[in-house]
């Protein structure tokens, strides 16, 4: 066994496809950061909000006022220096340290696939990306190498094989395949699309997008994969990720996901596309056969040790057990949410909240039913009011400011919250006697959720 | 795999097939631009040109009033300005447009009133009602003030006509407040009239189009126009448990509180089922819209929920006192029974019938995934 594993680790193979990679996903991450500060959101998330939702234990993370623009310019800086392979491990430990600084500075704004970029950047901190096409390669030899340990470029398509199948593991639950719920209700806002959009309003177009979304997820990977089948599986992804770019405001995430599919292809594909590349740049190409990593290279010894291989085998282990750990929650995970993030559940509920807040200090006398676009933008109120955390750190801060700006002495916070899920009639969410000021934050289950009193069964 | 790619064979046929034939249930497939027609031209153009022909008319009263102050022109007015009031419990969902660029709502119906500025325009017989500050001097409660609210008795209110040494005054203020009120109604009224309605019609895919506007104004007009101000803040909702009887609508002519919140709650209903105005005949708008989505909870259609509380806040509104300052005073629980009936629904409509309808409460601008 251990010889296996050995075995593996010391395997070789070509380098081209993470050098396309790393080229790919700098210029993926640098237009995507352009998208994002040109369509004004640099502003509007995280300027603009006098208040800001926090990740438990990361509360520190702020937005940096109008330096915020300078932490977006050095992330799509870092975005460009990774593409060009200049310096690249410095920039892309930039990279992941500022984008995900950014993703940490307001949770209103989480998507999955943010997470699935900070986590594909981390990784790519470990990895011989620049062995190749790279200036860092260009300019210092011992860098450039022509194979790289073969777990370097799996390791990118476990990452990949984690979201899809993950993704379709949590579509197995009763509300997607038995009433096509949420799709029942999306499927039909579209139905002034051109040709499509006559089908997208009946009932069995949500089943069959329900089953052919769960159906794709989860076996997609085994397409890819299978050399034989390769071909027709990235077609799939194309149709896939273009369909829900129409049907769905999903940003950027389809081309992400498209383009990430890639690597799955043969080092002889990615050789093809680079040499374009080069010869568009004018630097013809040249690929040695040289079938060893040279003794000369950095790599040789860096990647002759066991560390490397250790924590990444580490960080997808957290990675394989992170999703499941909503089974150590009690209730419902659609309604309580308690372990819903970083667990590739994507698209998967159609959920609206209302919550009231009260506050009333009975040492001033005084009482206040609170307005709350006088402290949250739509965006922020639209995702605190069905989710719990939200509502817990909300609570926190208007407790907070009624005493400092108000002259409260410890004022009561209680919410009249009212949420809908996935087609079911909206109803009672907090219990509206809990002083939520008196609650803190944890990874204890929520006692002041109401029951759910409803049965989603599967995953 | 061969069977996953026959499956998906299989669905593209189908799929192509289908949009060929159009076929049996396309109703769900709802004609959005239809649905903004009836609104313009059945429901929103004919509440409006009715609000400002009353208008026309309050107008007239006052002139015959002002210019003959006795009881029975007071009378005339006083039913024609009630008449008025009720129908533009109707309008105040349709905060769009010059409505909105000519703040309808803030300068129409702000109250309580301030009386005190009221008094001090009339002296000092230099005022814009244009200006902002001016919004909670004007309108319909001002209005109640000025022939309700002068004295306890109407001799008492007619003396500030006639014999008082300001009479003038009065009278200007008087004019000058429904003057305001029609000079807005006329610009909205032809606004509508001269190209809006086009542009209205035409806005209707977009996310920021106008039947989105017009869910998120209607939603709002039922949260914050009408279980707040006219009933949720005088029967202290907002305040604890401290009551306000003097902050309810229409507070100086004081039996006209209930008349005007069912008036406000059935604009609110027919607006949601497209009727026709002034009509009981339903047309294209939300309940049809909920309905051919398939909207349904609990086994029931969701319009059918919607409308049952609808007809709840109507009864429980039935049990009130004419005069809502009396009820808080006497029993205010019945008040907190109304609220919640009305809450109720505020979350009917802005949670369950927004999500169900894929509409967005204020567009959010961004990704989602």
């Amino acid at each position: 066994m251990y010889q296996k594993i050995s075995a593996y680790y010391n395997s070789i193979t070509d380098t081209a496809p993470l050098a396309f990679f790393r080229i790919a996903f700098g210029i993926m991450m640098f237009f995507s950061l352009l998208r994002f500060a040109l369509n004004g959101w640099i502003y509007k998330f995280y300027i603009a909000p006098k208040f800001h939702f926090t990740y438990y234990g990361f509360s520190w993370v702020k937005p940096l006022g109008y330096y915020t623009y300078l932490l977006f310019g050095i992330c799509t800086i870092s975005a460009i220096l990774v593409a060009i392979g200049y310096k690249y491990r410095i920039s892309i430990i930039i990279f992941f340290v500022s984008f995900t600084y950014i993703e940490l500075m307001d949770k209103t704004y989480y998507l999955n696939h943010y997470y699935f970029i900070s986590l594909v950047s981390f990784t790519l901190i470990f990895l011989p990306a620049n062995a190749f096409c790279s200036i860092d390669a260009k300019t210092n030899t011992n860098i450039k190498s022509n194979k790289v340990p073969k777990y370097t470029i799996d390791i990118l398509k476990i990452l990949l094989a984690i979201v899809y199948i993950y993704a379709g593991i949590a579509k197995l639950n009763s509300d997607w395949l038995l009433n096509a719920m949420p799709l029942k209700i999306w499927l039909p806002a579209n139905a002034n699309l051109p040709l499509i959009g006559n089908l997208l309003v009946k009932t069995w177009a949500a089943y069959a997008f329900s089953y052919i979304g769960a159906i794709y997820d989860l076996f997609i990977v085994v397409l890819l994969l299978n050399k034989r089948t390769r071909l027709f599986g990235f077609m799939l992804v194309v149709t896939f990720h273009v369909l829900t770019r129409i049907l769905f405001p999903i940003g950027v995430f389809p081309f992400v996901m498209i383009i990430s599919s890639l690597i799955f292809f043969d080092a002889s594909f990615h050789k093809k596309v680079l040499a374009l590349i080069m010869k568009l740049f004018g630097y013809p190409l040249t690929f040695s056969t040289t079938q060893e990593i040279s003794e000369n290279s950095i790599f040789s010894k860096k990647y002759k040790s066991r560390w490397i291989p250790i924590l990444l085998t580490l960080f997808i282990s957290i990675q394989l057990v992170l999703p499941f750990r909503y089974l150590a929650y009690p209730g419902e995970l659609f309604w309580t949410e308690e372990g819903y993030r970083f667990s590739w559940r994507v698209m998967l509920m159609e959920k609206a909240g209302y919550a009231q807040f009260s506050v009333a200090d009975t040492a001033t006398n005084s009482y206040k039913v609170v307005d709350n676009s006088e402290f949250l933008t739509r965006f922020q109120e639209k995702q605190m009011s069905f989710q719990p955390d939200f509502i817990l750190e909300y609570a926190h801060y208007l407790h907070d400011y009624y005493i400092q700006k108000k002259g409260m002495k410890d004022p009561i916070i209680k919410v009249n919250c009212y949420v809908a899920l996935n087609g079911r009639l909206s109803k009672p969410y907090i219990d509206p006697n809990v002083n939520l000021a008196k609650q803190d934050e944890s990874f204890k289950p929520k006692t002041w959720i109401l029951p759910f009193e409803d049965n989603i069964q599967g995953f | 795999m061969r069977k996953l790619f026959f499956v998906i064979s299989i669905l593209v046929i189908v799929t192509a097939c289908s949009s060929e034939s159009g076929s049996e249930n396309n109703n769900a497939n709802y004609n959005k631009e239809a649905m903004l027609t009836n609104w313009a031209d059945n429901i929103i153009i004919p509440a409006f040109t009715d609000y400002q022909a009353n208008l026309a008319l309050l107008g007239t009263s006052a002139n015959t009033f002002t210019s003959n102050p006795n009881a029975n022109n007071l009378d005339n007015l006083r039913s024609t300005y009630v008449e008025t009031y009720k129908t533009y419990q109707h309008i105040g969902i349709f905060d769009i447009g010059k409505a909105t660029d000519l703040h309808l709502l803030e300068s129409a119906n702000t109250y309580p009133t301030d009386t005190e500025n009221i008094e001090f325009n009339i002296t000092d017989g230099e005022y814009n009602l244009n200006s902002q500050a001016q919004f909670s001097s004007q309108g319909f409660p001002a209005l109640d003030y000025m022939l309700y609210g002068l004295g306890n008795d109407d001799e008492t209110v007619l003396t500030y006509y006639s014999s008082n040494i300001n009479a003038d005054g009065y009278k200007q203020y008087l004019t000058d407040l429904i003057a305001k009120l029609k000079e807005v109604a006329d610009a909205i009224v032809n606004d509508w009239n001269t190209g809006y309605r086009a542009a209205f019609i035409n806005n209707s895919n977009a996310v920021t189009g106008s039947l989105n506007q017009m869910a998120n104004n209607f939603v709002k007009n039922f949260e914050k126009d009408v279980r707040a101000p006219k009933v949720g803040i005088p029967s202290g909702m907002f305040s604890n448990g401290t009551l306000f009887p003097d902050k309810v609508e229409a507070y100086y002519q004081n039996n006209l509180s209930k008349t005007l919140l069912i008036e406000a709650v059935n604009a609110s209903k027919d607006f949601f089922n497209g009727r026709t105005y002034g009509t009981t005949t339903g047309g294209s708008g939300l309940k049809e819209f909920l309905d051919a989505v398939g909207a349904q909870a609990s086994g029931e259609n969701l319009s059918t929920i919607i409308n049952n509380q609808y007809n709840t806040i109507i009864s429980s509104t039935n049990e009130l006192d004419n005069s809502f300052s009396e009820q808080i005073t006497n029993d205010n629980s019945k008040m907190l029974a109304t609220y919640d009936a009305l809450q109720q629904n505020v979350v009917y409509l802005k949670v369950d019938m927004i999500s169900a309808l894929s509409l967005t409460i204020d567009y959010v601008d961004g990704d989602g995934d």
